[in-house]
């Protein structure tokens, strides 16, 4: 038997009510130890019930619980939802309970992951459904909605397929090769072929690219020297555009120093804790910690001094970021310019909030946020999504190869699978007998 | 008279059968309705084909007959897709129709233990859910511990021309009337099948002059790894391609009605890879015309028989159909197309031995399995014949695996998935296909052959020593230069081992190896392999994956309605075909990921513990 597990179904937060979820075989008995209302175990299903919770003699909250039995539940589990008072401490006492009797804290996404092992939704829909729980601004709920809607699979299932047309018409000439009325698949055809499943497989990635941007937010790091004013501008920006839910489990959790929101994006600062201070940053965090973070930023904010000229580590920085998106912030704009610098700049004034609405709005354009195209063409927003993207976009820049190499096309064929099978992984689907289907519905053979 | 074993059917399948117990050592009677219809061919004059081709090594490397009659009795041979890769190329042969049935009975005349009789199967005698032997339908019984079912398209068969039909078997062959009622009241479920000829042309009425010609191959083959070919290239007969056209395609649309498929005279489900030349008009509308071949059927008759010209329409519309060709105009036909239904039974009812599951120690082989085709009926002869002996020596079964033969693709696609419509084998069903080449079937099989007994000791160092060879050469490719071997090629790459330098498209395997030490085919070989290194590697990956699955044995014993959250579908699918590994049950169409996952966590509970 699975154990049972609890959690937050809520976002900590400044929200009136929190809810804690409970799943597994055990949440009613359990929570009916600690509730005073009616006995939990006797209720009916699908009902609310009011009381407190009570612990020790001590009066934790008065709540409301509600009892849903399986299989009719998210998890087709048995699930106990108790709706406690908003706030911290109250929730957090209550799974503190729990945790000592033997409810677990879930892991992220295990309700989902029961709910899909359990066979009540599949996978798409699962990623699309913590995708909604866990999705922090409103535009990014709609991604989550949209894809639950299909629209990624959709796109997924036009682009297998073509790719699933090529394949059949490869099968027929391999399977058929003295019906010459056939189309016959050679390598200029497939070079054709293969550019629009690229054109198209390049699209989706931007596309879910900005998916993920609405999902994870953008990474930003302020880099400079000390004293420049980097302080002055991420206070100014968190201060004034505050991020409204507190930090979201991801890849980049650790390092977050603070959010903000801009046109419903949300930014997030890296932290770049403890190197703020020191005389020259490559050199003590090491070259290797400093290109890692400069890896998980998505954007740089370069702070400048107008009045000094550039050293060797302002040039040794301006180097290394001239691959990545980037903003360079010169401050202090009322000092003598002693500055030369050859690439677009911000000009400002930390000090009188000058050039600040100034890097805001750079920072809208650096990723066309104020089009809304973002908002309406992104439907992906995974990281497990992203992967197999590329994955397939590789190996499709492959398939380009072995044509320039007139590698056959039985042979290309393979790798044209492994695509079609990478693609189905997005959306849960195996390939078993597609290609025999497509073929003999869409040719005409056979003696 | 007790026998081991009784093979009831002469066909392709029932020949290798019986030839594989016998030769193994059991006793076995052949019944056939037909002496002279022993290893018949009634549709088409060709053995081997794209994936057919390869089957029909296989079946040599094993040990089987099918490859080495053909290599007797063929009249032009091709390698199909040679300008294609490595993996996709295929031996097909025109076979003689007349010399090919000899030279099979020659063989199997030679079994000491071996009896051929005629006769029609009736019954089969069960007792305890044991086969027990037959009894004819002249009330004759004949006992065996084992017996195969290789009944082709006769059980039941009716033929349609039109709105005639007719009980009988293929060119008005006596039909077995009363067998499938017996196996469908054994617990059988019987299905209905389709399928059809083309009309026969007679030879001095076509005017070849009007077609395009079809040659054989300018270089010498054979389907055997034991024979070297008997045949003079020069000495190849011609076969000859020809269109429909517009005339063809009104006389079929104005006449539809009256053909047995579109009247709605015909029960059985056709092949689609297989359609009437009415079926491809319908269902392609558009096409302005079609691809037919007029392949002469043997050099002691004067009929053609005019492939993609399969049609049930009746005689009348049948003679304005092919005077409508180019070079047809005048042309006799010997003997009419016809469409010919029989009974089958469910390949989801047998076990991957062969054997059914409804009746122990009978096995099964061939169109009554639901396949179609020569080659697929003779692999599974083979493998039935090989299964059957192994039972009776109480060893265990001969199970070829997907990434092992097209063999056990066409076995695992049969059973796992069953079949509505005549089964045929392509390359595209193989998974694997870039290592079940036509090329390496005897480094594939003659090792299992040889384990099985039906390969010679000779036959088996042969394929030693090619093994040898193969790897010695590839060493040799490793330790050496081009700069000490051959300094023609590229300076740049002097360093490089001529291993690496094949790999480059351009280069060729005979321009880095000493001339006359290695045989052709072993040079042929390790130039594959050295090529297409990165792909085969690949599908080793997947194939070690996918066995990993093959070991997660499903218990026997395995109540599917206590596996909670199945997908109702898939605990149909898994309660009737009882896949004996996760690997088999997620090849089931209707199973998902998800329910594998779920079943898979479920072993682990209640069987891992």
């Amino acid at each position: 038997m699975e154990d049972t597990i609890c959690a937050l179904a809520t976002t900590l937060g400044e929200s009136s009510i929190n809810i804690i979820r409970i799943s597994g075989s055990d949440a009613i008995s359990i929570v009916s130890t600690i509730f005073t209302g009616k006995d939990l175990k006797k209720v009916s299903s699908h009902t609310i019930n009011y009381g407190h919770i009570k612990f020790n003699d001590e009066i934790i909250d008065e709540v409301l619980v509600s009892v849903m039995r399986a299989p009719k539940t998210f998890t087709k589990e048995d699930i106990v939802e108790i709706n406690c008072h908003g706030g911290y401490l109250s929730a957090k006492k209550i799974i503190e309970i729990l945790n000592r009797l033997n409810i677990r804290s879930a892991y992220n996404g295990e309700f989902t992951k029961r709910a899909f092992l359990n066979g009540r939704i599949d996978l798409t829909k699962s990623e699309a459904i913590n995708d909604i729980i866990t999705s922090k601004t409103e535009q990014e709920r709609i991604v989550a909605l949209k894809q639950l809607n299909g629209s990624l699979f959709e796109e997924i299932e036009r682009l297998r397929s073509y790719i699933m047309e090529i394949m059949a018409n490869i099968e027929v000439n391999i399977d058929y090769p003295e019906y010459e009325d056939e189309l016959v698949v050679t390598h200029k055809l497939l070079k054709d072929r293969i550019n629009k499943i690229k054109e198209k497989l390049t699209e989706i990635l931007k596309n879910s690219e900005n998916g993920k941007i609405l999902k994870n937010g953008i990474n930003v790091l302020l880099l400079g020297r000390p004293n420049v004013g980097k302080s002055s501008i991420l206070n100014h920006l968190i201060e004034e555009n505050k991020a409204i839910v507190t930090k979201v489990a991801g890849t980049t959790r650790d390092i977050v120093e603070g959010s903000f929101i801009l046109n419903g994006v949300v930014f997030n600062l890296l932290d770049t804790a403890g190197i703020h201070n020191t005389n020259n940053i490559v050199e003590k965090i090491g070259i290797e910690k400093s290109l890692n973070l400069i890896n998980k930023a998505d954007i740089i904010i370069l702070v400048l001094n107008n009045n000094e000229c550039l050293n060797e580590e302002d040039k040794n920085i301006l180097e290394k970021i001239k691959e990545k998106k980037h903003i360079i912030f010169v401050n202090k704009n009322d000092l003598n310019k002693k500055i030369t610098i050859d690439r677009d700049v911000v000009y400002g004034n930390t000090l009188k909030k000058d050039g600040l609405d100034a890097l805001k709005q750079k920072l809208l354009d650096v990723f066309n946020l104020e089009n809304n195209e973002i908002f309406n063409s992104s439907y992906l927003a995974n990281d497990r999504h992203i992967t197999i993207l590329k994955k397939s976009l590789d190996i499709i820049m492959s398939i380009e190869k072995q044509i320039s190499e007139e590698v056959p096309i039985d042979i290309i064929s393979i790798d044209l699978k492994e695509c079609y099978e990478a693609l189905g992984e997005i959306i849960g689907k195996t390939y078993k007998n597609d290609l025999i289907n497509e073929i003999f519905s869409k040719f005409c053979l056979g003696k | 008279m007790n026998y081991d074993v009784i093979v009831v059917g002469a066909g392709h399948a029932g020949c290798e059968a019986a030839y594989a117990t016998s030769k193994l050592g059991k006793k076995t009677l052949l019944i056939t309705i037909n002496m002279n219809n022993i290893a018949d061919m009634p549709c088409n004059p060709s053995i081997g084909g794209t994936a057919k081709g390869i089957v029909v090594r296989e079946i040599d490397a094993l040990g089987g007959l099918m490859g080495k009659v053909a290599d007797k009795s063929h009249f032009q041979i091709k390698m199909l897709n040679n300008a294609k890769g490595p993996a996709v190329r295929s031996l097909r042969a025109q076979a003689d129709k007349k010399i090919y049935p000899k030279v099979m009975l020659e063989y199997l005349t030679k079994e000491k233990n071996l009896t051929i009789k005629e006769g029609i199967v009736s019954n089969l005698i069960v007792e305890n859910n044991y086969v027990k032997g037959v009894i004819l339908e002249n009330k004759e019984e004949y006992y065996s511990k084992v017996v195969i079912l290789t009944t082709g398209t006769y059980l039941k068969s009716n033929i349609l021309i039109g709105s005639t039909k007719k009980q009988e078997g293929p060119h008005g062959e006596k039909t077995s009337l009363f067998l499938s009622k017996n196996l469908k009241d054994l617990g059988f479920n019987i299905q209905r099948l389709k399928t059809g000829t083309p009309p026969r042309i007679k030879k001095d009425s076509i005017e070849f002059s009007k077609m395009q010609e079809e040659d054989g191959d300018r270089k010498l083959y054979t389907f055997s790894f034991d024979l070297e070919p008997s045949y003079k290239i020069d000495n190849q007969e011609k076969c000859y391609l020809l269109y429909t056209n517009e005339n063809t395609h009104n006389i079929i649309k104005n006449n539809l009605d009256k053909s047995s498929m579109y009247g709605g005279f015909v029960e059985g489900i056709g092949p689609r890879y297989c359609p009437s030349i009415e079926d491809k008009i319908v269902r392609f509308s558009d096409k302005k015309r079609h691809q037919l071949f007029l392949e002469p059927e043997s050099k002691y008759y004067d009929e053609w028989y005019l492939q993609g010209f399969s049609t049930s329409m009746p005689t009348f519309i049948q003679e304005q159909m092919v005077h409508s060709l180019k070079g047809l105009e005048k042309a006799k036909i010997t003997k009419y197309a016809y469409a010919i239904e029989y009974d089958a039974i469910d390949p989801l009812q047998i076990n991957n031995n062969l054997e059914t599951k409804i009746i122990n120690n009978l096995f099964t082989a061939g169109q009554i399995n639901g396949t179609s085709g020569y080659e697929e009926a003779a692999a599974q002869g083979l493998i039935a014949g090989i299964n059957a002996s192994l039972k009776l020596d109480k060893k265990n079964p001969l199970v070829l695996k997907r990434s092992e033969a097209y063999i056990g693709v066409l076995i695992d696609d049969l059973i796992t998935k069953g079949t509505n419509e005549p089964y045929r084998l392509l390359t595209s069903r193989a998974e694997f296909r870039l290592i079940l080449r036509h090329d390496n079937a005897d480094l594939r099989l003659r090792k299992i052959g040889y384990k099985v007994g039906l390969i010679n000791e000779q036959q088996y160092q042969k394929v030693l020593k090619k093994e040898q060879d193969i790897n010695n050469l590839l060493i040799y490719l490793k330790n050496n230069t081009t700069e000490n071997i051959n300094k023609k090629i590229n300076s740049k790459s002097g360093k490089n081992s001529l291993y690496q330098v094949l790999k480059r498209p351009e280069i060729n395997i005979y321009e880095l190896i000493p001339n006359d030490l290695y045989e052709n085919d072993v040079i042929e070989q390790v130039s594959l392999y050295v090529k297409y290194e990165g792909y085969i590697n690949k599908m080793l990956k997947e194939v070690e994956k996918l066995n990993k699955l093959e070991k997660k044995q499903i218990p026997s014993d395995i109540d599917y309605d206590n596996v909670l959250n199945l997908a109702s579908e898939a605990r149909e699918k898994l309660k009737k075909i009882r896949p004996s590994t996760i690997a088999q049950a997620s090849r089931i169409s209707g199973v998902n990921p998800t329910d594998i996952s779920i079943l898979a966590i479920y072993l682990k509970k209640e069987y891992n513990k």
